[in-house]
């Protein structure tokens, strides 16, 4: 029997669909059909001056916008030869691990409602509130930040934020405890995740799965470690890896990855260097808004980047950074114009969702379920 | 603007100009496995803001990717990503972008391999790594670049009956009405 799921079934969060075939309850086939959300942004992309990308990348990924904002402007960095203060990078640090934060704890929660345990979602989402509050404060949005800017970071964190973030990271490990209290031992979880929907870490690899999902399979990769970027070889935090390979495993993975996350905003706000949060280039990028209204040459620059964007040197680059999900890869090529020739975003969900036949043909229909929330995929970076 | 202003910009470092020439690339050790395995397979290499790309020629990618994924001196397992450029009105119009990733050297390498705009195929990568199979569909539905002896090569993005390919440079950012 040939059976569809979605694209409005509400455990294939957001539009997914996927054909089933099945033998009773046994799934003998699994294709995933996409493009729901298809929005055209790498064409997007390309009308745009260098500048104006950026509010364009929180739209792809609505669960990890710095991240993906971090990314655009580190391939555009890399592209220009433009140097960055370290205050600027540790704040991108500090944002980053609380993105992923905010992105793991929305996952636990969902891929715990798909398998049927109800209250840790009410749980993940009352930290969650916490984090999209200091999100609010810092750039004055909950969830399309645009945070970050071509050269630094658009703003200084108003008064407080460190000592808000600071109390968020005393308490959020009781936090975990209690989720991991509901989970990690619960019988009920464990059968529902362990040996469920495996896939060897060959796989994996061959199927260009990245992140949690790639290893919960014993590959032991972690982009943060083995490429830093934005001073990312600065922090000491480990690199959960699981051999088994099920959705236990991925779970176990990202649960440990909630704490090493929280022990890197702890050292980024203890470590976070005094000066400036954006480049000297004044060509590149805004000068403050002070400066603006009383030095001529401020205004004549704001004014250019304003209205005719920057040049930037003929090129190319690919940028790959550790998002919640895997690996994110920005694909930029300039032309030496003002405006990109080509953007591309290697979306790891897009490669994570291919596992999805290996996980799941012979396995059991409601396994289907688990398999799809233990990829953590959202569906605006797949169709992008 | 004067050139007063100009020399203000102190953040942006000058860059190191791309090296373009193979002979002196020859010592990294993608272009060296694919040299020793067939001279003819590449057709230029550069080096620019420390990113190795080696242009491939066309008929050789499947095996040349196939080799740097073996070779031990190389070890490219992961394929990160595959794209495409246009560069529309230029022929060769298309450049087939590959990503790949060395998980125990952790170093990358970018292929690419230039297509005319009359028909543009490629061989499949799908039988290397079968995690190409998406990227490489998406390439087809948004290029119209055709990939020889992939598994199932239709639409991935855009509605099966769309007609045109909506990142290539003739095609309008606002579409056709």
């Amino acid at each position: 029997m040939i059976l569809n799921m979605g694209p409005q079934h509400p455990s294939t969060h957001g539009v997914l669909r996927v054909l089933l075939e099945i033998d009773g309850e046994t799934v003998v086939r699994i294709m995933p059909d996409i493009g729901f959300l298809h929005t055209g942004i790498e064409k997007t992309c390309e009308a745009k001056f260098y500048q104006q990308v950026v509010p364009l990348t929180d739209r792809i990924d609505y669960l990890c916008p710095m991240t993906n904002n971090l990314c655009y402007v580190l391939a555009v960095e890399k592209l220009l030869g433009l140097e960055i203060p370290a205050k600027a990078q540790w704040m991108r640090v500090l944002m980053n691990e609380l993105t992923r934060i905010n992105s793991h704890l929305v996952w636990l929660g969902t891929h715990a409602l798909d398998i049927g345990a109800m209250t840790v979602f009410l749980y993940c989402f009352r930290e969650r509130e916490e984090v999209l509050k200091m999100f609010e404060a810092i750039s004055g949005q909950r969830m399309m930040t645009s945070y970050f800017r071509i050269g630094g970071v658009a703003l200084e964190p108003p008064l407080g934020f460190f000592d808000r973030v600071r109390e968020f990271a005393g308490y959020f490990p009781d936090r975990v405890d209690e989720y991991e209290n509901l989970l990690t031992g619960n019988p009920i979880w464990m059968m529902r995740t362990q040996g469920v929907a495996r896939m060897t870490g060959e796989d994996a690899i061959a199927l260009g799965a990245s992140g949690p999902t790639l290893r919960g399979s014993g590959v032991d990769i972690d982009l943060r470690r083995d490429m830093p970027y934005s001073s990312y070889e600065k922090f000491k935090f480990n690199v959960p890896v699981r051999s088994e390979g099920d959705v236990f495993a991925r779970y176990l993975c990202r649960v440990a990855e909630l704490r090493e996350s929280i022990g890197i905003v702890r050292q980024a706000l203890d470590g976070m260097p005094e000066g400036p949060i954006k480049a000297d280039a004044p060509g590149v990028v805004l000068p403050d808004r002070e400066k603006m209204k009383t030095q001529m040459e401020a205004l004549i620059y704001h004014f250019k980047i304003i209205t005719e964007g920057f040049a930037v040197p003929v090129g190319e680059v690919y940028q790959a950074v550790e998002s919640p999900r895997g690996e994110m890869g920005y694909y930029v090529v300039s032309d030496g114009t003002a405006k990109p020739y080509r953007v591309h975003m290697r979306a790891a969900c897009l490669a994570n969702l291919q596992t999805l036949p290996t996980m799941c043909e012979g396995g059991l229909i409601a396994d289907v379920v688990a398999a799809i929330g233990s990829i953590d995929i959202v569906l605006g970076e797949i169709d992008r | 603007m004067g050139a007063g202003l100009g020399a203000a910009e102190s953040a942006l470092m000058a860059l190191a100009p791309a090296i373009t020439d193979l002979e002196q690339l020859k010592a990294h050790p993608a272009v060296a496995a694919l040299l020793a395995w067939n001279l003819s397979s590449v057709v230029g290499a550069k080096f620019d803001r420390d990113e190795m790309t080696i242009f491939v020629d066309r008929p050789c990618i499947r095996e040349a990717c196939a080799l740097l994924r073996d070779e031990a001196s190389c070890r490219f397992n992961f394929l990160s990503d595959v794209t495409c450029v246009d560069w529309f009105p230029a022929e060769p119009r298309f450049e087939v972008v590959y990503h790949l990733l060395s998980i125990s050297k952790k170093e990358r390498v970018r292929l690419k391999v230039r297509l005319h705009g009359a028909s543009p195929a490629v061989d499949s990568v799908v039988p290397v790594w079968p995690g190409a199979n998406y990227f490489e569909r998406e390439v087809f539905d948004l290029f119209g670049i055709r990939f020889a002896g992939h598994p199932y090569l239709v639409r991935l993005l855009m509605p099966e009956d769309w007609e045109g390919h909506p990142l290539r440079k003739d095609y309008p950012v606002e579409g056709y009405r």
